[in-house]
């Protein structure tokens, strides 16, 4: 759905620049392909790291590590959790659910989600090679520590 | 054997994926199965929006990014690059490349920041999955709080780095991108 979207934006105005200026569309695909083939290997390289992570952490697993535990430790265990692994939307919202569903806390399912998607252990060194050293460990960081707020006070907000 | 040490991490990978598969069939060829469905799933947006940045480039001026989103863009900027974030599609490490374009086509770090916060967060259609399978409660309070958090996080990052580092992060972008036109950051 979302990728139809993508494309069909991607190609509209690939044709609309293509009727304005041939030379202008030549170049800016040029570019496209260059700045793809550039970071394609760390792509890769990332892709590979998070099958490795998501089989061996896969959603039944993490049901079993967060679902059970409560409290601070349970909050520190899904952050982790949260951190190392990447998944989609489509599976990571099922999941809380399930989590929810299954007797977990809210405070730990909104560390884990929250840490899911601002935090990437993996793909920390594709973040670095395009904004640097600096950028990757303060935006992770933080956004680490934040989690931490956010579950407090969803904890307060949702019963 | 230039692409070979580029792609060596990639290969490195494979190598321990065939390495497990040879050990641990049943667990080596779940690892291969995940790994080519992350592929799949790269393949559904990545061409697109490098595609865009490609046309981005060539099409929309420094002057004019440098307005929307540059140093002196005030909360319009901010907005601005909130509603991008929100409006993106696809998991973080995609928006990426879209911050290092901005960066060329001279955005202000703060902005970038703010971003790549708003896209990590806030994204509309993961919200909307989240609305349903959390409820509304979950979803829109996390959904404001993190609002909030993004634009206290770019502050908060913004600040930590000197003024040297922002020109270094500038100068930098060069690489990736291989623009023409020299990368100079804004000026202020």
């Amino acid at each position: 759905m979302e990728s139809i979207f993508a494309y069909g934006l991607a190609i509209t105005f690939l044709i609309a620049s293509y009727l304005k200026d041939r030379t202008k569309t030549r170049q800016a695909l040029q570019k496209a392909y260059s700045s793809l083939e550039g970071i394609l290997p760390d792509f890769l390289a990332v892709l590979g790291l998070v099958g490795l992570a998501l089989t061996l952490l896969p959603p039944q697993t993490i049901t079993a590590l967060i679902g059970r535990s409560s409290g601070w430790a349970g909050m520190i265990l899904a952050s982790i959790v949260g951190s190392v692994t990447l998944i989609p939307g489509f599976v990571a919202f099922p999941l809380a659910k399930s989590l929810r569903d299954g007797g977990a806390g809210i405070p730990q399912i909104a560390v884990f989600v929250t840490t899911l998607m601002a935090v990437g252990f993996v793909t920390a060194p594709l973040e670095s090679k395009y904004l640097g050293r600096k950028e990757t460990l303060l935006r992770n960081g933080l956004s680490f520590v934040w989690a931490f707020v956010v579950a407090l006070v969803l904890g307060m907000v949702v019963r | 054997m230039r692409t070979l040490r580029r792609y060596r991490l990639a290969i490195a990978v494979f190598v321990l994926d065939l390495i497990i598969l040879a050990v641990r069939p049943e667990t080596g060829r779940a690892v291969i199965r995940a790994t080519f469905r992350n592929l799949l799933q790269m393949a559904q947006f990545l061409p697109a929006i490098f595609l865009l940045l490609g046309l981005l480039d060539v099409w929309v001026s420094r002057q004019a990014v440098i307005a929307a989103l540059g140093k002196r863009s005030g909360p319009f900027g901010v907005f601005l690059s909130i509603v991008l974030g929100a409006a993106a599609a696809g998991p973080l490490y995609a928006a990426f490349p879209v911050a290092s374009t901005m960066l060329v086509k001279g955005a202000s770090v703060f902005n970038v920041f703010v971003f790549l916060g708003a896209w990590a967060n806030l994204k509309i259609p993961m919200s909307l999955f989240e609305l349903s399978s959390m409820g509304p409660r979950f979803a829109l309070t996390r959904w404001a709080l993190n609002a909030i958090g993004i634009v206290a996080i770019a502050t908060i990052m913004r600040r930590l780095f000197s003024d040297e580092e922002v020109a270094e992060m500038y100068s930098s972008q060069r690489n990736k991108e291989a623009p023409q036109t020299e990368v100079k950051p804004p000026e202020g």
